[in-house]
């Protein structure tokens, strides 16, 4: 499965992933405290030259992460026009995309490794509470390796209704896909179990 | 412990692949994706410990960059966007989904259906509803008014979860780990 990170090489690929998140939390902290259109503006122009330091394709793809983000641009385009306070709206769309962009900023740059190694370390100190680095990088692993596992299942299923039937398959993928993970779990288990379990 | 591990790591997954379904569009012209129902499911079928750990790992999954939130989208940048207090609110939804299954006395597909209603629809939505307010800087009303056309696609969610569990305890009575 692919992951947002970019395969186009940055500088900000090198930097560390705790930095990067800690600056982004500054920097998102700050964006909510900022009130007036200019202050925002000036931080929205500052995030779009990050991204367009960093090349044509770069600058696509978080153009692209943001698509989602236009039917709350238009709803609020729509009220404030409406209510004849754009400057209000101005301020709270500059706010939402510049937030997002940041995040996306980090999420583009940062390997899925490094990014669980935070995690990791971040939940070290659970590791008193009856969970243990080893087990939670254990669940990591079977949930990326069983996305594919599960969606091919879901496919076949569909497949399998299709040949039965001319009528769309629609919810009745639903209860054997949920079968289907279920006896996954069973088995998954009993398999680490004979390797002498989680430890 | 291993079979505790497996479920909320397959569930976790679950809740990703039921995201790449692809969405129907109601009448009214609102997608709506089987995610939600997903959530759900976790609560209804793992019961709440188990329920919101999964979503939670599904979450943390996110986070780190995976595409696995309905739409393609994940990353760091959906923690930012209006919908955030969803996201915040679907770990606690599946728990109190859990909860209603495992102390209700109710059969199972009622019990489950309740508990759909009452954690994916009544918890999820005070959640979701003052985040959307706080990220678009709208009053509570106006951004009620905003979600309310999602509102029939999580009754249909809400029958179909508690179908899908039924169904489940009929083929797998001592798979449910909601109703041990």
């Amino acid at each position: 499965m692919l992951t947002l990170t970019s395969t186009v090489e940055t500088p900000l690929h090198g930097v560390r992933a705790g930095i990067k998140l800690a600056a982004l939390c500054v920097f998102t902290a700050l964006l909510f405290q900022m009130q007036g259109p200019v202050a925002l503006a000036t931080a929205a122009a500052g995030v779009a030259l990050v991204y367009a330091a960093f090349g044509m394709g770069f600058a696509a793809q978080g153009v692209r992460l943001l698509r989602p983000l236009w039917p709350f641009a238009v709803v609020i385009g729509v009220w404030h026009l409406w209510t004849a306070d754009l400057a209000g709206g101005a301020v709270i769309l500059l706010r939402l995309f510049t937030a997002v962009a940041a995040a996306t900023l980090v999420t583009m740059t940062t390997r899925l490794s490094d990014m669980i190694a935070v995690i990791e370390r971040l939940a070290a100190p659970l590791r008193h509470a009856g969970l243990p680095p080893r087990r939670l990088a254990l669940a990591f692993a079977l949930v990326i390796r069983f996305i594919p596992v599960l969606s091919d299942r879901m496919r076949q299923i569909t497949a399998a209704w299709r040949a039965r039937s001319p009528r769309r398959p629609g919810w009745r993928v639903l209860l054997p896909a949920t079968l289907a993970a279920l006896d996954d779990a069973d088995h998954v288990a009993e398999a680490l179990r004979a390797r002498g379990g989680v430890g | 412990m291993e079979r505790s591990l497996t479920h909320i790591a397959l569930f976790a997954a679950l809740v990703a692949v039921l995201g790449f379904v692809p969405q129907i569009m109601l009448a009214t012209g609102v997608p709506i994706t089987a995610q939600s129902l997903g959530i759900m499911l976790c609560g209804t079928v793992l019961g709440a410990r188990r329920g919101a750990l999964a979503v939670l790992l599904f979450l943390v999954l996110v986070a780190v960059g995976l595409p696995i939130l309905s739409g393609g989208r994940g990353g760091l940048g959906v923690f930012a966007s209006p919908t955030v207090g969803f996201l915040i609110g679907f770990p606690v939804a599946a728990f109190v989904a859990g909860l209603v299954v495992e102390r209700s006395r109710a059969p199972i597909g009622l019990a489950a259906g309740i508990g759909a209603f009452l954690g994916g629809v009544v918890v999820l939505y005070a959640f979701g509803i003052p985040g959307m307010a706080l990220m678009l800087d709208k009053s509570l009303t106006e951004a009620a008014l905003l979600i309310t056309a999602y509102l029939p696609g999580d009754a249909i969610k809400v029958v179909l979860a508690g179908l899908v569990t039924q169904g489940l305890a009929r083929m797998r009575p001592g798979a449910l780990l909601s109703r041990p």
